[in-house]
């Protein structure tokens, strides 16, 4: 039986571990995810400290240990760090994805392909440093979401299906609501609102760009309460992003 | 479990940073094996550091007095401010013999997943201190790690409207580790090649 296995990830948190070691929290494309140890990465002389920091795609050998894995051996793939670290709105936008990737797949070695993909999609998509950080942040949580199984809907009505545009949002409902189904709570959106959440969840760059970007912070409310509904704890890091 | 004070010491013990349950208990029953004297000594320290040692009241550095050693010193040049995570990314600064201006100590990085932000940091209070014109130049030396590299970001950003030079240290420091790592020289030399910021 082979104790060694090999697998491409995004580091998504490093947390200080004794004299010198880190716990690297890692989304892998095979195995979902891993929580290992990095030995040494913090003296500056070690060769793969610089590799095991949060944004980092890697192709990492871990070794089986008796309860926490073991990284021996890392190579960079993508180094997504730099670009997003150099640009505030970038870092908190993206500090708060790789939040939600850790809290979505909340099973160790449990398989997360698809959360694997549109997390390294919207990281390479910050890193490019060409749409407005917030909303990338915002397009990634509606289809992080959609992943997991809590699909909203913006366009047909979340209860009786009938056709859209309708204007009232409710969490608890899974989405827009029609004028006859509407619940006591749910949020009056303009329809442009409704558009760009459409959009978002879609991943339909043309429409985000198009809208005008007063409607982004509504829009980006809407997400954070359908984030927050879905999540037991809130996110720590969704208050910190610079928007 | 063990009985009564044995398991209060090793559940303190494991709430110490990088100490794991394996250790605390292997500490633990070090200290039960130990001398009563060794222990009593420890126990005393302990006591006395909480009593005695606090935070400087203009850097937050560790100190037993109002100010620390560094903001006591009138030879050092108060155009110079350096700003760190800890007090003893302080003492790594000071050992390289390089720097002669004063400290300002954050209090840790910028790290929203841990719920860190700028407000849980000392940076209103870096603000203030820069308010009189007296710092000339700002030299970020926040860890050459990923948190680090955000935060030194997020104060350019914030200083550079302020008319100050602002510098970094040199590369060469490798990256990903923590500033206490980093031996004299090495770090000596990213304080002599520090470079100005810029977009
Ligand atoms: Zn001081």
């Amino acid at each position: 039986m082979s104790h060694l296995y090999r697998d491409e990830a995004v580091v998504l948190r490093t947390q200080k571990l004794g004299e010198a070691d880190r716990i690297v929290t890692f989304l892998t494309r095979h195995s979902g995810r891993v929580r290992a140890v990095g030995k040494g990465v913090r003296r500056t002389k070690s060769k793969f400290g610089s590799r095991l920091e949060p944004f980092m795609q890697v192709d990492v050998q871990f070794a089986h240990g008796r309860s926490l894995d073991v990284v021996t051996q890392v190579e960079t793939i993508s180094p997504y760090g730099h670009a997003i670290s150099n640009d505030y709105a970038r870092y908190t936008a993206g500090t708060a994805m790789l939040e939600t990737a850790e809290r979505l797949v909340a099973e160790e070695h449990e398989p997360a392909v698809q959360q694997y993909l549109l997390l390294v999609g919207g990281l390479r998509a910050l890193a490019a440093a060409e749409l407005d950080p917030p909303m990338v942040l915002d397009s990634f949580l509606l289809r992080s979401l959609a992943v997991a199984g809590y699909a909203p809907t913006f366009d047909l009505c979340a209860r009786c299906g009938r056709e859209g545009p309708h204007r009232n949002f409710s969490a608890g409902a899974g989405g827009m609501l029609c004028s006859s189904c509407r619940v006591a709570g749910s949020a009056a959106l303009t329809p442009e609102t409704v558009a760009l959440l459409g959009a978002l969840l879609a991943g339909n760059w043309v429409t985000v760009t198009a809208v005008d970007g007063k409607f982004r912070k509504p829009a980006s409310g809407v997400v954070a309460a359908y984030l927050q509904w879905h999540l037991e704890r809130s996110l720590r890091s969704l208050v910190h992003v610079e928007r | 479990m063990y009985e009564g004070v044995v398991q209060d010491l090793v559940d303190e013990l494991g709430r110490l940073p990088g100490i794991g349950p394996k250790s605390a208990q292997r500490i633990a029953f070090h200290l039960l094996a130990a001398d009563a004297t060794d222990v009593h000594r420890l126990a005393a320290v302990l006591a006395e550091v909480k009593e005695k040692v606090r935070f400087c009241s203009v850097c937050a550095n560790v100190t037993e007095e109002e100010l620390c050693r560094v903001c006591r010193d009138p030879r050092r040049d108060l155009a110079l401010l350096c700003v760190v995570e800890e007090p003893k990314d302080v003492l790594a600064v000071e050992r390289t013999r390089e720097f002669r201006g004063r400290y300002h100590v954050l209090g840790g990085a910028i790290s929203p997943i841990e719920g860190i932000g700028p407000e849980q940091l000392r940076i209103r209070e870096l603000m203030v201190r820069l308010a009189d014109g007296t710092v000339t130049e700002v030299i970020i030396a926040t860890d050459p790690n990923l948190e680090g590299e955000a935060t030194a970001t997020y104060l350019t950003r914030l200083l550079r409207p302020m008319g100050l030079r602002v510098t970094r240290l040199a590369s060469g420091l490798p990256v990903g580790g923590d500033l206490e790592y980093a031996d004299e020289v090495t770090l000596g030399r990213a304080f002599e090649g520090r470079r100005s910021v810029d977009d």
